[in-house]
């Protein structure tokens, strides 16, 4: 009983019970609005690049390619530390909000490029015939073509991301994993950490699942 | 503009650093050398069993998969770093590591090798049974370096994925690069050192991000 | 240019394109007048898609002019030529249908956003260009439901809901099933007999005979013969006109 004593003591989890609900909160909280946010951001930056000017393309490939080869907790811990230095100070979930929304954008505007350079030529070519701009082109043709054809990795891409908010734990954002570390040096038990793993199973073995079903779905035919 | 150099590039603190980094960046190769390994083994095997016949092996491996994929790493980590002194288990921060990355990595290559072993049409395997070869060896020798092949990228991408993600063993006080990074920050009160540390990963991973955008590019745009 | 001839419809003058080095189409010059069709022909990388595209600007001509209805297409701003491209109707041998939109919203998208019609009229006029080409019934369909036959009506549907003063096509046909051409070809006779004014490169040749105007031969960039089919089906004059002929009509056989 010893294990069970540690690691899902009764008491201990209804001491914590509202404190990790709270958490949970802004775990989604920011992991909604970072989905919303580097989605929107990096078809913004795809759709930019479409316009194949070497001063647009240019800095949005070295942001793409920054964003994907750096880890995301050591920009976290250049502007959480940094910045105040050169007297900006952000909020900590601002930190971990904006970090991981511009490492989602980076992803996405890779995945919708390579989709964009892959449509036959026709699609843009059929638009521009029948007397769209090309900003037509791209927001009614071509972009809702790459959407529907890479909802797989659109979705993985989102959750990965979505669990890297766990990271603001290192500066100090009051979501799952540091409300837990708390709690857990508080109270001495490993209790609140199994809570902490329990509450992200519970958010995400459903998105598990759900990219499951629609991978299955989406295998989009052209 | 000089108070931001001051701040982010300041030359004799990356100096002094630089030292201590190396030492950082030494050990994170050394991670990420057994933590791919371990990761890449494990997933084929999960990979297997996930693609076998017999539900009573498909089923739990489906649910080792989800579950390791819904369960960010950090918290992992710190459940077997933290956690398990509790119950009298005490593991060094590198065996922590690598437990975590173990359940984790092996998780998502195991998705990866899945669904190359799912793309490649059945007649395949009927064929390689056909020229008499046991489903094993069809398996070994015809469906996975096919399948392998079709994921490659993805394979390569998901290598990246871990690299980065061997940022997090700092916070169970592993002295790899970015913990090494973080304590040069703290002891010189300049931050750097991170951004010498972010220098190094770019290094090792700019390359291979840049491979994964090859594998990616199509045709032209026509305005 | 007297008074009793009418403003050609579409007029290509001295058009030149160059890829790089290689010269694609060399003096190009056609007049289509209201109501025409021009059918042409000539072998593999003789320029017959270059000239078309020109037309409508899908390429990039080197020199020369190229008018509808009087109007230039050539040394206009981008939105003058959005809004020429409307008069243009093209239709790709590849159709190039939206796969993620309805045949409805393939052919409504270009009338709201480049017309800027009401979600009822475009609907409305969708639905009487899908009927023109015997598709009403497939209106609310996905292009993948849809055969081949039946995705490049829907093509041409989306190109005349636009009112285009002339339609361009580009082997229709070629990448049909022979039993699905039929189906194709008499959406184009239909709209002949309407009066709509076109440019067909096909390589069906007794549809020329039979609903053409005019021929055009094209060789090496050049415009080598034109005429009415009689003559040039009937008579060829220059070498490589026969040549031409007598290759397709071996193969025909
Ligand atoms: N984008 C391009 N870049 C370079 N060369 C091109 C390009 N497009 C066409 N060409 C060349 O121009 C020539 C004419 O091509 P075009 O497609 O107009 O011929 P075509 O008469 O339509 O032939 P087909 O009957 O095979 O369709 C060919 O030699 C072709 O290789
Ligand atoms: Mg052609």
């Amino acid at each position: 009983m010893d294990f069970f004593d540690a690691f899902l003591n009764p008491e201990i989890i209804a001491t914590y019970l509202r404190p990790m609900v709270r958490a949970v909160w802004v775990t989604i909280w920011i992991s909604v609005l970072v989905v919303i946010s580097g989605l929107a951001l990096g078809a913004l930056l795809a759709g930019l690049r479409a316009y194949q000017k070497r001063w647009l393309s240019w800095p949005i490939v070295l942001f793409a390619d920054l964003m994907r080869a750096l880890p995301p907790l050591v920009l976290m811990l250049i502007l959480f530390f940094g910045l105040p230095s050169i007297g900006i100070i952000l909020n900590d979930w601002f930190v971990l909000y904006l970090i991981l929304t511009l490492v989602l954008a980076a992803f996405v505007e890779e995945i919708f490029w390579a989709t964009m350079t892959s449509l036959p030529r026709g699609q843009w070519e059929a638009g521009a015939a029948t007397g769209l701009s090309f900003l037509q082109v791209l927001v009614h043709v071509i972009f809702p073509q790459a959407l529907r054809m890479n909802i797989p990795p659109l979705v993985n891409r989102s959750l990965t991301i979505s669990k890297m908010t766990a990271y603001g734990s290192v500066i100090g954002v009051k979501e799952i994993v540091s409300v837990a570390g708390s709690a857990q040096a508080f109270s001495g038990s490993a209790t609140p950490l199994t809570m902490a793993a329990l509450a992200y199973l519970i958010i995400f073995f459903p998105a598990m699942l759900l990219s499951r079903y629609i991978e299955d779905r989406f295998h989009y035919e052209h | 503009m000089e108070n931001f150099i001051d701040a982010f590039f300041n030359i004799d603190i990356m100096r002094q650093a630089t030292p201590l980094l190396l030492k950082g960046a030494w050990v994170t190769l050394q991670l990420c050398a057994v933590v791919i390994f371990l990761g890449l083994f494990g997933g084929l095997g999960l990979a297997l069993l996930a693609s076998s016949k017999s539900a009573l092996l498909r089923l739990p491996s489906f649910l080792f998969i989800d579950i390791f994929r819904a369960i960010p790493p950090l918290i992992l980590l710190i459940l077997i770093y933290a956690g398990l002194p509790f119950v009298g288990v005490r593991v060094p921060p590198f065996v922590a590591v690598c437990i975590a990355f173990l359940l984790n990595n092996s998780a998502y290559f195991a998705e990866i090798f899945r669904s190359g072993i799912k793309a490649i049409p059945k007649g395949q395997m009927e064929a390689a049974r056909a020229t008499g070869l046991s489903p094993a060896q069809a398996q070994a020798w015809v469906i996975l370096p096919q399948a392998v092949r079709n994921v490659l990228p993805d394979l390569l991408s998901n290598v990246v994925e871990i690299v980065k993600l061997t940022s997090i063993a700092s916070v169970v006080s592993l002295s790899e690069l970015l913990y090494s990074a973080n304590m040069a920050r703290a002891v010189t009160y300049n931050s750097s050192p991170l951004v010498m540390a972010a220098g190094l990963y770019l290094l090792l991973l700019w390359p291979l991000v840049r491979v994964i955008s090859r594998f990616q590019r199509g045709l032209s745009i026509s305005h | 240019m007297t008074a009793a001839q009418p403003l050609p419809t579409l007029e290509i003058t001295a058009l030149e394109k160059r890829f790089g080095e290689t010269q694609v189409l060399r003096s190009i010059d056609l007049k289509v007048q209201n109501g025409e069709l021009v059918f042409v022909i000539g072998p593999s990388g003789s320029g017959k898609s270059t000239m078309l595209r020109c037309c409508n600007r899908l390429e990039e001509p080197t020199s020369g002019a190229i008018h509808v209805n009087g109007k230039p297409m050539l040394g206009i701003p981008r939105k003058e030529l959005d809004r020429m491209r409307l008069q243009v109707g093209m239709v790709f041998q590849g159709f190039f249908l939206y796969p993620h939109l309805s045949a409805l919203k393939n052919v409504t998208l270009a009338q709201r956003k480049a017309l800027g019609r009401s979600k009822a009229e475009a609907e409305a006029r969708a639905l009487e260009m899908l009927d023109k080409v015997g598709l009403k019934h497939k209106a609310d369909a996905m292009p993948s439901e849809l055969s081949g036959g039946q995705q490049q009506r829907v093509a041409i549907a989306r190109a005349l809901a636009l009112d285009p003063k002339v339609m361009l096509f580009d082997e229709p046909t070629s990448a049909l099933d022979p039993e699905l051409v039929g189906s194709v070809l008499k959406v184009m006779r239909d709209l002949r007999e309407l009066g709509m004014t076109m440019i067909v490169v096909s390589h069906e040749m007794h549809f020329a005979r039979e609903a053409a105007d005019r021929v055009v031969f094209m060789d090496g960039g050049v415009i080598v013969e034109e005429g009415p089919p009689e003559e040039i089906f009937g008579n060829p004059k220059s070498d490589r006109l026969k040549a031409f002929l007598s290759r397709v009509s071996g193969e025909a056989a």
